[in-house]
């Protein structure tokens, strides 16, 4: 089946079997290796990229389902220039160890500062409620977030 | 994490979503939002034939009011129903539901509808749309249907819904003056549903007594179910601790109780019996404030 | 002259490829022609193959091979272990199974296809006939006389037993004046489950002869000899790659069948192949962690001071032994007595083989089963005694001056003051103020519980003497002409930020910026040897040889630089890119010199040419970083719910380098022996089939679940390395977990509850709180 996507701002145009997913049409035809995978059953959250601008877990969906679908993942959230303040953050804060679970970290954290822009500590976990960690313990990605939350509030941001 | 091969069909409306329906019988299935069927197909626990993805059907996704109910979109999403402040005000119980549902990223996709043709015994919506006395729209090629929430789920993962019907709305009464709801859910650990989940509404009346109270249970049995003991128990009574807890005794009566790694059967009685108890307790508290 | 960049808390050199994801990992890893692996695995916990029928699956569509242990006999060797203990029953255990399978999850076949989806899609068509044969998963069950005999060659399922004894038992046991508390303790079974699963992509070029191999691995050199032992490859001819490694704590510390097949399926098809573990592979065939019983007794005065602990070890090894399987449990013996100086003792440890996947290192890999009997042991002491449980543990810790101490297991440890770190850990918790909150709150009928664990753990793993292959590190530095500065480590850090530590050793002894060192690891084509990372020994050992490496370059630009300058070398300062008299009157330029010893043209006389150094640093014993928590928790007396209030930790890991990164590895470890005290257990049932085979049912903590971790470290340095650094990977993982426990078994001590195994899963404690109340 043909679909049609907008992948970090670029068209593209694929023949997809239905029951690829969309995690593994990023990976391996889109050649975006940053989404990762980590479990089989929408729990890690290693996955999580922006669909139409909301955080979904691209291993619980079909790349047909995105068709006409405008797709953020962590390659194009910043840029070696100019960062996002949540991957400074999760740099200045050491909010990552492995890495492996980072990308869908940051873009559950992104979602969360969309609709919370000054989230409690208690609200940064809830947030993360989607995505596991196994090195952090995951006080560092919480810190990580306040730094970014703060940071994006603040006038020269 | 690899589905077995399938059709996929994205019918433009719902004539055609429900014919195809018909067409596959068994070996169709409907795509929503995919969040209760996509991790059982990567398991290969499921495996249908042919997906029918309502994706396309954009005008079943909406929440409003009219006749004194709310109804809602099947493709409507948790986070939406969430986030609806009309929801907030006109029936708390759902957006307080909503939020207990997985995760951010699941309540972003899963669909209310999606989660209740599926009827898993552990899901959350089942037991606020129990507790709210809801209905649940089912439609085929000819003609529609409203089928009350009570009857509706028949058993583990099988609902009323019939082989060409889909799910297209739920409709559930505004919450009157002097009402009050609560949802109150353990967590499974791992998983995230629920192990016990109790939704409650509440009716006071003038006297401040317990006019009605409807309990909606989750996680307990093999499907979710009403608590009509312990809201029977209840009615026309002072919302004293010792009247809840009486009443909440009898949240597991009659129900053949699921046991597994983290509560066998006894111990998830007792949490529904507990968890139904601190329900009703603030739902009362939310009641009395207004 | 104190460091300018040591102790320094330095943002990590590993992490903008990361946090943009363009780090690769093996499964980003795409080569020309690549196919796909998948396993068939056995569904049966113990059975006969009668028959394994691959027809439906040749025919697949996109199907290439797909390979039985039939055809592997004899070409491909089995699956090593490298545990050395006397007597040792090591069974047969090939990389795919032939003849019999003995648990579930044990790889059958093998498909390769040009596709993953289609790789999965022929593996489920493979047909295995069955004959199923009794299943015991219960260790003790396993040692009783009647048990089905899982590998009936070996006689038993006794794999070995193993005894320590130390001290005058004689004298304990006739003395009448002491007390003996007994326990049995469970440490239960866990999974890793780092976030990445295994994975390996195998490339064997048939023109070079050489096979590289891209694999998720702790030990990329290890690895590396024993494919080559495996595949009959000549040594050189084998290149292994851990690229990103998304976590291991220790479950990538090993060698597996499926990387021995990879290999296998690429040399004979001559093109790459790939395969990547699913989640539900991870669960049930990489390797688990704990899984002991532990019949613990201690003899202690009448003022609480221990004198004798005897602890009766059953370790469940699983069906077969992968790379330390049995080696784990013996360190449990090792570190039974924990921090006190307990003068006799006496560990016999049993490794018993039951239907189920193989045990092997998780994070603290045996050292945590010591400090759960110590720590509770010694909280049941306390408790028998009325005595406080720190006011206990203070009685028994030996004074810093007994240091270097010779323990009755033949360890000696380094370096401690355990009073120190206790002492100040109940001054920022404010221990007696909660003591008076408790009291309060029993009296409302609440239960809060205060549980303390003093621990010690063996790290900086180790002399080779006490090591099966080797204990020393390899490092080395590398001058460019152009003043930057290449290090390359033996050590495999997968997460542990050494890449920024490793930087910060060098750029310390060359006094150089940070950001002029670049270090590699994990290619066994680019570091010529070395062991891994793994037992807390990355910073201290392998950052040692880095340190030493460096020390040799340092000698020898200051003797070129003295040359030019015409000053004593002894005379030179290195430090912010230049070296200098100590007046600064004369200098160089780093990269001066550099290209100086590079391009040759005035050398000192006897100064060969170049600026490479390296070093194997074979360190003289292990070191003991020690540290003092405390856990408060609340109990929902209605429910059993366990509530983590909060959580206190001061921990002492020698000589910090990066104080960010100790943080990162002590609240990374609390959360995994939390973990286990609260939440995780694997859990087969009788029939040896997994129930917790998703990470929708073994439960991996979410971050809603931990209170804020209030930490401290402190700096006892260890004599051991010249950095003075200890090891820290481990430490919140080992301290933790007893902490917890007995928190909440203080919490319920006026229930007369004495103890609850864990996990501490709410019905668990639902089930004692309604037991005691209707005692």
């Amino acid at each position: 089946m043909k679909i049609q996507t907008k992948i970090n701002g670029h068209l593209r145009e694929d023949e997809v079997e239905p029951r690829l997913l969309l995690v593994h049409y990023l990976r391996d035809v889109a050649g975006l290796t940053g989404t990762h995978i980590g479990c089989e059953t929408s729990l890690c959250g290693a996955c999580t990229v922006l669909l139409n601008g909301e955080a979904v877990k691209s291993c619980t969906l079909f790349a047909v389902q995105a068709d006409g679908g405008e797709i953020t993942t962590i390659e194009a959230l910043g840029n070696h220039e100019k960062l996002h303040p949540l991957q400074e953050g999760f740099w200045e804060e050491h909010g990552l160890q492995c890495g492996f679970c980072t990308p869908g970290m940051i873009l559950a954290a992104y979602q969360l500062l969309c609709r919370n822009p000054h989230p409690s500590r208690e609200e940064i976990r809830k947030g993360l409620e989607g995505n596991l960690c196994r090195c952090t313990g995951y006080q560092h990605i919480v810190k990580a977030i306040e730094y970014a939350a703060q940071k994006i509030g603040s006038p020269d941001a | 994490m690899i589905p077995e091969p399938f059709e996929y069909h994205i019918p433009k409306n719902l004539e055609e979503a429900s014919r195809l329906l018909a067409q596959f019988g068994g070996e169709g299935k409907i795509l929503a939002g995919g969040h209760s069927l996509v991790p059982m197909m990567k398991l290969r626990l499921a495996a249908p034939k042919h997906l029918i993805d309502l994706g396309r059907l954009t005008d079943l996704k909406y929440i409003r009011e009219s006749d004194g109910r709310i109804e809602i979109g099947a493709l409507t999403t948790h986070f939406q129903i969430q986030s609806s402040s009309l929801l907030k005000e006109k029936c708390p119980l759902l957006p307080e539901t909503a939020r207990e549902i997985g995760d951010v990223q699941v309540r972003n996709k899963g669909t209310i509808g999606g989660s209740l043709a599926h009827s898993d015994p552990a899901a959350d919506w089942p037991a606020a749309i129990l507790a709210l006395a809801g209905e649940i729209q089912a439609r085929n090629v000819s003609s529609s249907r409203w089928i009350p929430a009570s009857e509706f789920f028949v058993d583990l993962l099988t609902t009323a819904l019939g082989g060409d019907e889909v799910l297209t709305a739920i409709r559930v009464p505004v919450a009157p003056p002097r009402s009050g709801h609560a949802y109150l859910k353990l967590h499974h650990p791992a998983s995230g549903y629920a192990m016990v989940g109790v939704a409650a509404q509440v009716l006071l009346n003038e006297a401040r007594h317990i006019e009605s109270a409807s309990v909606g249970v989750t996680g307990v049995g093999p499907k979710a179910y009403r608590a009509t003991a312990v809201e029977e128990a209840l009615r026309g009574k002072a919302p004293s601790r010792q009247n809840l807890e009486a009443a909440a005794a009898h949240a597991a009566e009659g129900i053949d109780v699921n046991s597994d790694l983290y509560a066998s059967a006894e111990y998830r009685s007792h949490l529904a019996q507990v968890y139904t108890r601190r329900a009703l307790e603030k739902a009362l508290e939310r009641a009395h404030g207004k | 002259m104190p460091s300018t960049i040591l102790g320094k808390r330095i943002k990590r050199k590993e992490d903008p490829r990361l946090i943009q994801g363009r780090g690769h990992y093996v499964d980003d890893i795409k080569l020309d022609g690549m196919l796909h692996m998948a396993f068939a695995r056995s569904i049966h916990a113990h059975a006969r193959i009668k028959s394994v029928n691959v027809a439906a699956a040749r025919s697949s569509p996109g199907v290439v091979d797909v390979i039985t242990g039939e055809e592997i006999k004899g070409k491909l060797g089995l699956v090593p272990c490298a545990a050395g203990i006397e007597g040792l029953k090591v069974p047969d255990h090939p990389c795919l199974a032939t003849g019999k399978v003995c648990y579930v999850g044990e790889p059958i076949a093998a498909v390769v296809a040009t596709d993953r989806y289609l790789a999965r899609d022929a593996a489920d068509k493979i047909e295995v006939d069955y004959e199923p044969l009794p299943v015991v998963t219960d260790p003790e069950k396993a040692l009783q006389a009647g048990s089905t005999v899982i590998h009936p060659e070996l006689g038993d399922n006794v794999a070995f037993v193993a005894r320590l004894e130390g001290g005058d038992w004689k004298a304990v046991e006739s003395d009448s004046s002491l007390k003996v508390i007994k326990q049995r303790l469970i440490n239960q079974r866990l999974a890793p489950a780092s976030m990445e699963t295994r994975g390996v992509v195998a490339h064997y070029s048939p023109g070079e002869e050489t096979l590289t191999v891209w694999s998720s691995t702790q030990i990329p050199h290890i690895l590396k000899t024993q494919l080559a032992l495996m595949l009959g490859i000549d040594e050189p001819h084998c290149r292994v790659i851990a690229p990103e490694v998304g976590g291991g704590f220790g479950s990538k510390l090993n060698l597996y069948g499926e990387e021995g097949v990879a290999c296998y399926a690429s040399r004979k098809l001559g093109k790459p192949v790939k395969w990547i573990e699913s989640r539900r592979e991870n669960l049930l065939a990489t390797v688990h962690g704990r899984d002991q019983i532990n019949d613990v007794e201690v003899y202690v005065q009448p003022d609480g001071k221990v004198v004798g602990l005897k602890c009766w070890i059953i370790a469940d090894l699983g069906a077969y032994h992968q790379l330390l399987t049995p080696a784990i449990p013996t360190l449990t013996a090792l570190m039974i007595l924990g921090c006190y100086h307990i003068k006799n003792v006496f560990v016999e440890t049993k490794g018993v083989f039951t239907n189920k996947m193989a045990t092997d290192a998780y994070r603290g890999a045996g050292r945590p089963e010591a400090t759960y009997v110590i720590e509770r042991v010694m909280d049941m002491v306390a408790r028998e005694l009325n005595m406080d449980a720190a006011d206990l543990r203070m009685k028994n810790f030996p004074s810093p001056d007994e240091f270097p101490l010779d323990l009755p297991t033949g360890v000696t440890y380094d370096t401690a003051n355990y009073q120190k770190t206790l002492k100040r850990l109940l001054k920022i918790s404010g221990y007696s103020r909660l003591r008076k909150e408790q009291e309060k709150l029993r009296k409302q009928g609440k239960y809060l519980g205060l549980g303390l664990s003093t621990y010690v753990e063996i790290c900086a793993m180790g002399p080779s003497s006490r090591m099966p292959a080797g204990g020393w590190e390899f490092g080395a530095v590398k001058v460019e002409p152009t003043g930057k500065v290449m290090v390359l480590s033996g050590t495999s850090p997968h997460g542990q930020g050494e890449e920024t530590t490793f930087a910060q050793i060098a750029a310390d002894v060359l006094g150089i910026p940070f950001d002029d060192v670049t270090v590699y690891h994990g290619d066994t084509f680019q570091v010529p040897m070395g062991i891994g990372t793994f037992g807390s020994r990355t910073t201290a050992v392998g950052g040692t040889a880095i340190h030493n490496a460096a020390m040799q370059i340092r000698k020898k630009m200051a003797r070129i630089a003295s040359h030019k300058l015409g000053v004593k070398p002894g005379e030179l300062i290195f430090s912010e890119g230049k070296i200098h008299t100590r007046d600064g009157a004369k200098s160089m330029g780093f990269a001066e010199v550099a290209a100086e010893a590079i391009f040759a043209k005035q050398l000192p006389e006897g100064i060969e040419p170049g600026l490479a150094a390296h070093s194997f640093f074979e360190p003289s014993n292990y070191t003991f970083p020690f540290g003092a928590h405390l856990a408060v928790t609340e109990v929902d007396a209605e429910t059993g719910e366990i509530k983590l209030r909060n959580y206190y930790a001061v921990d002492d890991c020698g000589r910090v380098i990066n104080p960010m990164l100790v943080d990162g590895q002590i609240h990374g470890g609390l959360a995994q022996g939390i973990g286990q005290a609260l939440w995780e257990s694997h859990v087969y049932d009788e029939n040896g089939q997994l129930m917790t085979g998703t990470l929708m049912d073994y439960a991996v903590p979410k971050a809603h679940q931990f209170p804020w971790f209030e930490t401290e470290t402190m700096e006892t340095k260890t004599p051991i390395n010249p950095l003075g650094a200890k090891g820290v990977g481990e430490a919140g993982t080992i301290g933790s977990t007893p902490a917890i426990v007995n928190a909440v078994v203080d919490a319920l001590r006026p229930l007369g509850v004495r103890h609850l195994d864990m996990p501490l899963q709410p019905e668990k404690v639902w089930r004692i709180l309604k037991q005691h109340a209707t005692a």
